[in-house]
């Protein structure tokens, strides 16, 4: 592999995962502080509460494994190679 | 490509795109893949089949486990798809959940490094990205099925509903859905083995035992999620003007 190549894909593997667990990091402790604040309004709704918010936290969690899949094919499968 | 520095301790060793190649007339598949995902297939028919083989009336040992496994499956399907018509959708629902969660399981509980294999290596069946895609595929399929079957060609005139200008976004939901539910899966399984390895490599010893625990979390909310969002799809289609939002 092309020696500028090799660096170029591990440092971009490296910024797509940092740069795609920034958004969702703060979205999912968005999403979290808010149920929080619910159970304490609610506490005989945390079932319901804590079911939708594992479902939500697991789409913010998708677009983190993008930029994994993204560093990933990077390192282990790169087109330019 | 071979994490080199990975290869001088045998247990830590890792492979991300080496496989096991058979070649099935003109086909190249992934043997480690299948030897996987049947033995999990065969792991939970063996415990379907010994636990419903004589029924009694007061569930004890493997009957209970295999009711409560049902009720757990039933209670996905009725809170996405509705009470009305979860009933047909509880097998395929149930499908899903079991296998993708004895997949995920059985990639962190069994020493499958300890069986060696000519090429590639043993591993939960789910971290190959063309089990999660068929299983995404799958979905996509079955709630076209769900919402033909229900509404006939009515169906379609979801895609100009809130108006005809959305027709576009509408049409790339379908190719998005499957993208993100098999990315979704893939993803988080490769993740965990890498990270298990990663671990190992620094640590061989006790060390990576918490976070094998973490994921053995992770992998059974994996398996909620893929098998509820596909609830949630098929109670879409069966619903309709719902715009992906669902009722429970």
């Amino acid at each position: 592999m092309d020696p500028l190549t090799s660096a170029a894909s591990v440092l971009s593997a490296a910024l797509a995962i940092g740069l795609a667990s920034l958004g969702p990091g703060l979205g999912q402790g968005n999403a979290a502080a808010a149920a929080m604040e619910g159970v304490a309004r609610q506490p005989e709704a945390e079932d319901k509460i804590r079911g939708n918010l594992l479902v939500s936290l697991a789409f913010m969690e998708a677009l983190t494994i993008y930029g994994l899949v993204v560093a990933l094919v990077l390192l282990f499968a790169n087109p330019f190679a | 490509m071979n994490l080199s520095f990975f290869s001088h301790i045998f247990l830590a060793e890792l492979e991300v795109g080496h496989h096991l190649y058979w070649h099935l007339g003109k086909f190249t598949v992934h043997g480690q893949v299948l030897i996987t995902s049947w033995i999990a297939i065969a792991l939970i028919l063996t415990v379907v089949v010994l636990g419903t083989r004589q029924l009694q009336r007061e569930p004890a040992g493997l009957q209970n486990f295999v009711e409560y496994a049902l009720e757990f499956v039933q209670g996905i399907a009725r809170a996405q798809i509705g009470e009305k018509n979860f009933r047909p959708w509880v097998p395929y629902v149930g499908t899903l959940f079991l296998f993708i969660f004895v997949s995920n399981w059985m990639g962190n509980l069994f020493p499958w490094k300890l069986i060696p294999l000519p090429e590639g290596e043993l591993a939960s069946p789910t971290n190959d990205i063309n089990t999660t895609a068929g299983l995404a595929l799958l979905t996509s399929g079955m709630y076209f099925v769900a919402g033909i079957s229900k509404r006939g060609l009515g169906y379609f005139r979801k895609y100009i509903e809130p108006t005809p200008v959305l027709l576009p976004i509408n049409v790339l939901e379908d190719f998005t859905k499957p993208l993100s539910l098999s990315f979704r899966l893939f993803g988080n399984i490769l993740a965990e083995e890498l990270v298990i390895a990663v671990l190992v490599l620094l640590v061989p010893l006790f060390i990576p035992v918490p976070v094998m625990i973490l994921f053995l979390f992770t992998g059974a909310i994996q398996a909620l999620i893929f098998s509820t969002l596909s609830a949630a799809y098929i109670g879409e289609a069966l619903e309709g003007h719902g715009g992906g939002e669902h009722h429970d």
